[in-house]
């Protein structure tokens, strides 16, 4: 039985995602969507792995806007739904998003949205709390995974009880946490689904769900607002713990409340320094702000990314000036907390040290002397391609052709593993050049190629991942086939949504659920639209760089190249060797080949690596993943592969 | 053994009387002394210290992760609050990655442990090993780490240097209470799988006794977490790690 359906009253060992999954299997969810995207991918993979047993309908959608239109046709059923996300998935889901929280909801809707301070897992620091303010939305932030399962739970209620949808924003350090969670009682009987639309436009259960009449349906949303903020005002979730005046008053939200109690104890700081939870972050809670600013005199709101509930503190401040008194707030914006990057305890202590002047305990100095004697003898450890990743491979190919073609083609960069590419140059041979949101690379590179009339006349290249393609890169690459750009377009296709944990995608012909689906092929769509298409395994060096250089050099249309090799973490191949690998010592001639390390310097492969006292390559054996690539690099011919037993 | 940390009850002025769920998780953030679920936690006070910081670390793909849950598993089935602190994802690809994992007889604790804080190191490689003790190191922590060296990308390249082992112990000596040095991945490979040695660590974790758990404990908690057809190899592996030390 999955951990997931403990029975009520066990304490169970939940990561957040987990915790978030299991509220909503409480709550009776029927419906759930997302797309993939660290860290919020297994709120969805559990739930799917439940999806027969709770009688529910898991889906990986293409993107993050369809799988809300999927989640919100559910509520509009009666059903109760929810749709998960990463903090940029918001983004592509904010325009139906605004006029879903229009036209309101029906069945209780709660949109999860994991974000990713300090870009752990992400291109960005991403901030969506800002949507909730700016669609008039309600906000809740969970502040512990036990807390992570209730307010779940609580969330589709608030929803149903205001008709519209509720954002629940989780982090890294929350979703990725673990802790012990209680469970509570899931639920015996299903909903059933009816959709009713024949009443009036003003009827919220009845009418045809749309946005219109939009001032009298705008005013509706904000009263919606307003009966939630009277909840949060009285909500247990919004706690306060400390002495009855503190000296400072801490207001925080999600993991940084995790984080202020442990700067508290590590300054010893109980008896001074209060800190007021808040879970239901927007809209604000005015009163229960009023009740604690009047008991204090300097504030301290600690938060991850923006300054969202600092921002909200301070204009509600303004507002109650006469009640409560000139305050001093501390936060982000006057720089007493970073304004960058994730935060942690010892951040927070040094924070709070500075306002309350008290130093946290320093290790012994003779400790620290030690500790500075080690440090600079501990080599870094750069992240890099695994052991027989394909995409190595792929732009070892391509930067193959964009020699042997010689015009210093652009290479445009998407979001993936691939995307290393672009963030440590060295790992992907110095090829990739922009690096941006999912799909954007093949729109850049439709518009790079439009620039021959303004002088720039190069190659230009667009790579994408398998997933990635269905997310976003479409339109583009129609727009490029309709305009008549001329790009040669790479498919790096390894059999699933790879960085995030082999989600199926609609490349496959299983579903989240496990049902047979009929598979959407991406060779099939892009010569529908009109491109020329080849398909090669970019393990086979020479094919592959053939197929790219000819791309190159044929002028004026759209060349689509699908590089299809399977990745090494993939449970078709994970731990399963192709080849078995060595280094022929007689054949390797070391420091005094002209090569100059090619092997270990370039192709930077883990698991190839130099025996320093032999000077010569060496396989490590327990690292190789047996794909065999680095036989066709060696000039020397020095690496050798044998089929291995299977 | 340390002075047990001060549990400050800053639950006092939690608001009460709310939905079911709240005082729940209020509850469980920080347990009052008064608590009923805390009583029958204090039973189980048999903490090398209160809380106990352990960071388990490797490099991504040798089974770090894994570690964490089944050893949090076996600490929770015994009753502790355990909170794990995880990184993992696309950051994590051949780098390094941590586990921070805190034991409690009574409170949920921040995911990240405060620098200079750790009280058990557990490292499947040993410069990962320096990397967690010089920022979270202190005069106290105990060490214990797999031999086997995975080289940086910097080092295959030339750019840096690998310290010898001796030189890895020499650090060790200087900047730890305890440390112990073992071939958990030669034991993994003999076994058939080299991805087993983290298992083999577990194994030597509990032959450490810095941890209230054994045998029994690891076969209840992979009977739960492990198919069927793998317990009877982790076990070995376990087994084999427990005798190591």
């Amino acid at each position: 039985m999955s951990k997931l359906l403990s029975p009520a009253k066990t304490e169970v060992l939940f990561m957040g995602n987990e915790a978030i999954a299991r509220g909503a299997l409480e709550a009776g969810v029927s419906v759930v969507s997302g797309y993939p995207g660290t860290p919020s991918s297994e709120v969805i993979e559990r739930l799917s792995d439940v999806a027969k047993e709770r009688n529910l309908y898991v889906e990986w959608s293409t993107n993050e806007k369809v799988a809300l239109e999927v989640a919100a046709a559910a509520s509009f059923a009666g059903l109760r739904s929810m749709c998960v996300m990463k903090q940029n998935g918001v983004n592509v889901a904010s325009d139906f998003l605004l006029h879903l929280a229009s036209s309101g909801t029906r069945g209780g809707i709660v949109l999860v949205e994991c974000e990713d301070p300090g870009a752990l897992s992400s291109v960005n620091e991403g901030e969506s709390r800002y949507f909730a303010r700016m669609l008039e939305i309600p906000l809740l932030e969970p502040a512990s995974i036990q807390e992570a399962r209730d307010l779940t739970k609580w969330a589709f209620e608030l929803s149903e009880k205001i008709r519209n949808i509720v954002i629940l924003r989780s982090v890294t350090r929350m979703s990725h946490a673990s802790s012990n969670v209680i469970c509570g009682r899931l639920p015996e009987k299903y909903r059933t689904a009816r959709f009713i639309s024949d009443g009036s436009f003003m009827d919220p259960l009845r009418g045809p769900v749309v946005s219109t009449p939009v001032v009298i349906k705008h005013d509706l949303q904000q009263k919606k607002l307003q009966t939630a903020v009277e909840l949060f005002e009285k909500s247990p979730f919004n706690s306060y713990c400390g002495p009855k005046r503190p000296e400072l008053l801490i207001i925080t939200s999600s993991a940084c409340f995790l984080y202020s109690k442990e700067a508290i104890e590590m300054l010893g700081l109980q008896k001074r320094v209060g800190i007021l939870k808040l879970s239901c972050t927007w809209p604000l809670p005015v009163k229960l702000l009023k009740k604690h600013l009047r008991l204090t005199d300097k504030i301290m709101v600690v938060e991850e990314v923006l300054p969202f509930l600092e921002e909200n503190i301070k204009v509600a401040a303004m507002g109650m000036l006469k009640d409560t008194g000139i305050k001093t707030f501390y936060g982000k914006m006057d720089e007493t907390l970073p304004s960058v990057g994730e935060l942690n305890p010892d951040i927070v202590a040094v924070a709070l040290g500075k306002i309350m002047k008290v130093k946290p305990k320093s290790l012994p100095a003779d400790y620290l002397r030690e500790i500075q004697k080690v440090a600079p003898k501990i080599p870094p450890r750069e992240q890099t391609f695994c052991p027989g990743c394909p995409h190595r491979a792929s732009f070892w190919n391509i930067n193959t052709a964009l020699k042997l073609d010689g015009r210093e083609g652009i290479v445009c960069g998407d979001i993936g593993c691939y995307a290393m590419a672009a963030l440590f140059p060295a790992i992907g041979f110095n090829t990739v050049r922009t690096l941006h949101s999912m799909g954007s690379g093949t729109g850049l590179a439709s518009g790079f190629a439009k620039l021959v009339a303004f002088g720039l006349d190069k190659p230009v290249l667009a790579v994408c991942g398998d997933s990635t393609f269905y997310h976003a890169v479409i339109p583009a690459l129609i727009n490029a086939q309709h305009n008549k750009a001329d790009i040669t377009f790479i498919v790096m296709d390894n059999a699933g949504t790879a960085m995030t944990g082999f989600q199926p995608h609609p490349g496959l012909d299983l579903s989240a659920i496990g049902e047979s689906v009929p598979s959407v092929e991406i060779a099939a769509i892009c010569r529908a639209i009109g491109a020329k298409v080849a398909v090669c395994d970019p393990f086979d060096l020479e094919a592959a760089s053939k197929i790219l250089t000819s791309f190159m050099a044929e002028r004026g249309s759209l060349k689509v190249l699908i590089m299809k090799q399977a990745c090494a973490l993939s449970p078709e191949k994970k731990g399963k060797k192709q080849y078995q690998m060595k280094v022929s010592e007689e054949l390797c001639l070391g420091d005094n080949c002209g090569c100059n390390h090619l092997c270990t310097r370039i192709f930077r492969c883990p698991a190839l690596t130099w025996d320093r006292a032999k000077k010569k390559a060496l396989i490590d054996e327990v690292i190789c993943a047996g794909c065999g690539v680095c036989y066709s690099i060696c000039p020397q011919k020095a690496i050798t592969r044998t089929e291995a037993a299977s | 053994m340390r002075k047990k940390s001060s549990n400050i009850n800053l639950q006092s002025k939690v608001y009460r009387g709310g939905k079911e769920e709240a005082t729940q998780s209020y509850s469980t953030i920080r347990r009052g002394a008064d608590d009923a679920a805390n009583k029958g936690r204090r039973m189980n006070a048999n903490l090398y210290k209160e809380p106990t910081n352990i960071i388990i670390t490797g490099v991504g793909g040798q089974g770090n992760v894994m570690a964490s849950r089944v050893l949090a598993g076996m600490l929770v089935n015994a009753g502790y609050v355990v909170t794990i602190g995880e990184t993992f994802g696309m950051s994590q690809r051949g780098g390094s990655v941590m586990s921070h994992l805190r034991v409690s007889s009574t409170s949920v604790l921040s995911p990240q442990i405060p620098q200079g804080r750790a009280d058990i190191v557990i490292a499947l490689e040993p410069v990962e090993a320096l990397r967690v003790l010089v920022k979270y190191g202190n005069p106290d922590v105990a060490v214990l780490t797999n031999s086997r060296m995975v080289y940086p990308m910097g080092v295959i390249t030339g750019d840096f240097t690998y310290p010898s082992l001796d030189e890895v112990k020499s650090m060790f000596e200087k900047i730890s209470a305890k440390n112990w040095i073992i071939d958990a991945t030669s034991v993994a490979v003999d076994l058939g799988n080299p991805v087993l040695s983290n298992i083999v660590m577990i194994g030597a974790l509990a032959g450490t006794s810095l941890l209230p758990i054994d045998r029994r404990a690891f076969e209840k908690e992979i009977a739960k977490s492990i198919p069927a057809n793998k317990r009877e190899i982790n076990l070995k592996a376990f087994d084999t790690g427990f005798k190591i030390l």
